[in-house]
């Protein structure tokens, strides 16, 4: 919808733009800021905040006291692995209510929504005990399993309404020159839906990443990923703002970066079938 | 083109995702229901005793029962009300022609990346906290007295935080969607001298009505079950201003460790669930049909 | 660092993981408070003294660490070894069997040097089941400075009636001094332990004999009304959000007249490093109202194991490390004497350099003087001086305290606030079969 406007609307657009955008990025960009002062000073006014002296001793504290790095790996392979899990049994799905759609379909589709709805505090304690017979207490498959359960409805749904918008008759073309479903699905469906696919992968990986309930209730050492890293820095006795900003800048920082490189597959994509 | 042979190959392609989907509901439903059904505190190991109806007395009749679903509704109901309010006012101002449009986009959707936990202890502290917040440092310059938002009006500062962690995902599909628009109609109506206003009413509200649907569903199934920002901010309180049923069951589950009543709880939550899920699969149904 | 060394370096550290590979490792659950993360710090001597056992760190914030410890050992997960558990956890959990003594600990780890109170908090017919890494009672922090333009002196042991004069006479809202800053914030173990260990001084009690619950009686009206009047009129704004913390910041940015809270917190308000007013701090006795009960409470963050850990032997070790003399002296020649973890062991109290710190005495006192096996003026069934050591205490205290913390915020009366928390706890008592 790009129109021709005279400049000074353009001009004012742009400021009242910039201004909202400043104003919604502020905390992230006032917890960065805050994690490079030191404790005493992170607590003055904003004003005395600003002038005071600059230092990275908050992420040398955070550095020396907890590994961050085993923290990140785990959030990257579990949530990485999660979506990639859920991908392969999503895209068959996908594929068939897609194409090969019953009178259910629609039906099925919200009910593979609603399971999304159970509250996952009423169900701790039944789990907990599943993953301890099944030894799956912190450990980065467990994780990956459950993670990949929760956002799977998500997934299948994002991709049921990328998968929609392609012309059957591509398929079927595909079709007649011999190709197997198999290859239908690999040569042909794939390819043409991987902006479709790149901003499920996205979405779900940015979900997965920020889950902290089961992330955080099903692991102990070695499975803990970086929801489990923020928990050891919220509220001990004594001052906290700055370790507190530092390690929160830590934890989302990677997933920030990763989402502003790839924001415009993220935003091509996520319409869930909205935009006809 | 849906040969019998392609009807078989499209059961059996969905089937992984349903029998899984399938058991991940009703293994833990079951658990649920049977343990709702018994005295099982997991403090006190051999206590256990069938009790019927007991813990779905004692859920129904907690004077914070009500409270939480008022709480819950208010907190789904205002926190969709900002974000499609706002959603739809920024992507308004952000299909403008701008200046740096790539950069002011990603400074709006950038709160969507954050924890959810990071989100509440950020605004908890550095924000609202009365004394070293941002807030009350403002206050104080202007020379009045620093609000204390999480005791004063807990419920809507937690909408207020929930909602900003959920408005950059409104926005971006409201963005899509309003980007889709047919300018030559728009261009039209102009034309034809409609006041932009009317313009909104008659062109562009009906366009985005499939858009705003599904932010409405999709965010609505992660607001039932906000808890990270509570636990975080207010853990319910004052009284049980802020409980919603999802902390109510927490309460319940894993602070009184009454698996029992937490349970009873859990199975409350999925019938009410279930009844708004209805309620939106008939919304769906009209709006979403393609 | 030249090549040779560097690749030495690497050298060692090859063979030292080679070592690690066959080593036993011990997860350890502990809080984020700065003891333990000193603790964390230190793991080295432990290392080099055990060489076959390495230590993994689960250092979580103390409601998510409650939580997570709680569920592993109700549900007998085994993802600790180590746990670290209050004196809320210890009884409870020791009858029902989910600890491993620890009364055959070396010898030179003298037991008997471990303060009575304290190690009656842990112990369970005879068996104790944590070794205390900590201890902390409560008393009063204040301002000697601001005392003293008030007019007053403070004695050793004040009343609250002297407390609610000096509260008073120390306030200044315009210059944003206020004359006491109390927990307000709710939660069993934010504004319910103040609450509950202050109610004990002025007789009231959470149940009586018949497990019936006591806040239809005058006395808890007695001390909600005496806190609510106290805070209203000499408390910070926003105090119903206000817990150890956000009162610490208070008043180490020199807000507080006097501040009642845990003992741990002399360290961090005489310390000139954060606190503005490190050298104006008095310390006194928790107040009482003559009725033989002060308002101090006592607590110990304890290591414990596990019943049914594979790796009993090893963790003893390292529970025996951390809680023993030899680590109180490492501590004190890293960090200083005012540094190491109080209140466990009375050679610690005896030691000339430590009485040197301006706190140590007054701590002592109030651990001393705090008595969990009889906390109240009249009889109670129950042991805990701000807790009562049952399973359902955390639900009830928390769910008392939103009311508590609701009155405070002005929200409902004090009279509303006690028939509703006598209402709620009767429910849950019957509910969990007490009351017949």
């Amino acid at each position: 919808m790009a129109r021709a406007v005279t400049p000074r609307r353009k001009a004012l657009t742009t400021a009242a733009a910039w201004t909202v955008g400043v104003l919604i990025f502020f905390p992230i960009l006032w917890i960065v800021i805050l994690s490079f002062k030191s404790e005493g000073d992170a607590i003055r006014t904003p004003i005395e905040v600003l002038t005071s002296a600059w230092t990275a001793e908050s992420y040398a504290t955070v550095q020396e006291r907890s590994d961050y790095f085993k923290h990140f790996l785990n959030s990257v392979t579990i949530s990485v692995g999660s979506t990639l899990l859920g991908l392969v049994i999503a895209i068959p799905a996908a594929w068939s209510m897609a194409f090969v759609p019953g009178r259910r379909t629609k039906d099925v589709l919200m009910w593979m929504l609603s399971t999304k709805m159970l509250p996952p505090v009423g169900v701790l304690v039944p789990f907990y005990l599943m993953f301890r017979d099944f030894g799956l207490l912190d450990t980065r498959s467990g994780l990956v399993f459950v993670l990949m359960m929760i956002n799977l409805p998500i997934i299948i749904w994002m991709l049921y309404t990328y998968f929609k918008e392609i012309p059957a008759e591509i398929l079927e073309a595909a079709r007649m020159d011999g190709a197997g479903l198999r290859e239908e699905i690999l040569y042909v469906l794939t390819p043409m839906a991987v902006p479709g696919i790149a901003s499920t992968v996205l979405l779900n990986i940015i979900l997965a990443w920020n889950e902290a309930f089961w992330t955080l209730n099903l692991t102990a050492a070695k499975a803990a990923p970086l929801t489990a890293f923020i928990a050891s820095y919220s509220s001990p006795e004594g001052l906290f703002y700055a370790k507190l900003s530092a390690a929160s800048t830590m934890a989302i920082a990677p997933i920030l970066i990763m989402g502003w490189f790839s924001q415009k597959q993220l935003v091509r994509g996520l319409t869930f079938g909205a935009v006809k | 083109m849906a040969t019998k042979a392609s009807r078989s190959a499209a059961r059996l392609m969905i089937s992984p995702a349903v029998i899984l989907l399938l058991g991940w509901m009703i293994v833990p439903l079951a658990m649920t229901l049977y343990f709702s059904f018994l005295r099982y505190n997991l403090l006190m190991p051999g206590m256990e005793e069938w009790t019927g109806l007991t813990n779905y007395r004692f859920f129904l009749t907690d004077p914070a029962f009500f409270d939480a679903i008022w709480n819950t509704l208010l907190l789904v109901g205002g926190v969709l009300l900002i974000t499609v309010t706002g959603g739809i006012l920024l992507a308004l101002l952000l299909d403008q022609p701008i200046w740096g449009q790539g950069v002011v986009r990603i400074l709006v959707i950038a709160p969507f990346f954050v924890m959810p936990t990071v989100s509440a202890l950020v605004w908890k502290n550095m924000f609202m906290n009365p004394v070293n917040g941002i807030f009350a440092h403002i206050a104080k310059a202007l020379g009045l007295q620093p609000y204390d938002f999480l005791s004063q009006a807990p419920l809507a500062s937690i909408i207020w935080i929930v909602s900003w962690q959920w408005l950059p995902f409104a926005t971006l599909i409201l963005l899509t969607a309003l980007q889709s628009l047919d300018s030559e109609q728009l261009e039209a109506a102009e034309m034809d001298g409609a006041p932009p206003l009317k313009r909104f009413w008659f062109i562009v509200l009906p366009h985005l009505a499939r858009a705003i649907t599904v932010v409405i569903l999709i965010q609505t199934i992660f607001l039932l079950s906000v808890f990270a920002e509570i636990l975080v901010t207010t853990n319910g309180g004052p009284g049980t201003a802020s409980t919603n049923l999802t902390y109510l069951i927490y309460v319940q589950s894993l602070l009184q460790f009454d698996v029992g009543g937490g349970s009873a709880g859990g199975v409350v939550a999925i019938v009410l669930a279930n009844i708004v899920a209805i309620f939106l699969m008939r919304m769906i149904g009209k709006n979403l049909d393609a | 660092m030249n090549l040779t060394m560097r690749a030495l370096l690497g050298a060692t550290a090859l063979s030292a993981t080679a070592a690690l590979a066959q080593a036993e490792t011990l997860t350890i659950a502990t809080v984020n408070n700065g003891d333990m993360i000193r603790m964390q710090g230190l793991t080295a001597d432990f290392t080099a003294k055990n060489p076959d056992i390495e230590l993994e760190w689960v250092t979580l914030e103390e409601n998510v660490l409650r939580q997570r410890v709680t569920t592993d050992i109700a549900t007998k997960g085994g993802q600790y070894d180590v746990m670290t558990i209050g004196t809320y956890e210890v009884p409870i959990w020791g009858k029902q069997g989910w600890l491993v003594s620890l009364n055959d600990l070396p010898a030179d780890y003298d037991i008997d040097d471990l303060l009575p109170a304290i190690r009656g908090g842990l112990t369970v017919e005879g068996e104790l089941y944590a070794a205390p890494f900590y201890g902390e009672s409560s008393m009063v922090m204040y301002r000697t400075d601001l005392m003293e333009k008030a007019g007053l002196t403070m004695p050793e042991a004040p009343t609250w009636e002297f407390i609610r004069d000096a509260a008073i006479k120390m306030t200044d809202k315009a210059n944003e001094v206020y004359g006491i800053c109390l927990r307000g914030k709710a939660g069993w173990g934010e504004n319910m332990a103040f609450l509950t260990a202050t109610a004990n001084s002025f007789g009231a009690k959470w149940f009586d004999m018949d497990w019936k619950p006591q806040f239809d009686q005058k006395p808890w009206a007695d001390t909600l009304n005496f806190y609510l009047d106290l805070m209203n009129e000499a408390g910070p704004p926003g105090a119903s959000n206000n817990g150890f913390n956000e009162n610490l910041a208070l008043f180490q940015q020199g807000k507080c007249g006097m501040w009642i809270d845990a003992t741990v917190a002399a360290s961090f308000v005489t310390n000139p490093k954060d606190s503005t007013v490190a050298d104006k701090v008095g310390f006194a006795l928790a107040p009482d109202n003559g009725l033989g009960k002060r308002g101090n409470w006592l607590w110990a963050w304890s290591l414990a194991i596990p019943a049914g850990s594979q790796k009993v032997d090893a963790a003893k070790k390292f529970v025996a490390w951390a809680t023993s003399k030899d680590y109180l002296a490492l501590v004190a020649a890293n960090e200083g004497w005012a540094n190491v973890p109080p209140g466990t062991r009375t050679s610690l109290y005896e030691n000339p350099e430590y009485q040197t710190v301006p706190f140590a005495k007054m701590t002592l006192d109030s651990i001393n003087s705090a008595d969990p096996t009889s906390p109240t003026v009249d009889p109670v069934p129950y042991v805990g001086v701000q807790f009562v050591a049952i399973p359902e205490f955390q639900g009830i205290a928390t769910a008392v305290g939103q009311q508590f913390s609701a009155a405070l915020a002005g929200q409902t009366s004090a009279a509303d606030a006690l028939a509703n928390a006598q209402a709620l706890t009767e429910r849950e008592m019957a509910k969990a079969g007490y009351i017949k």
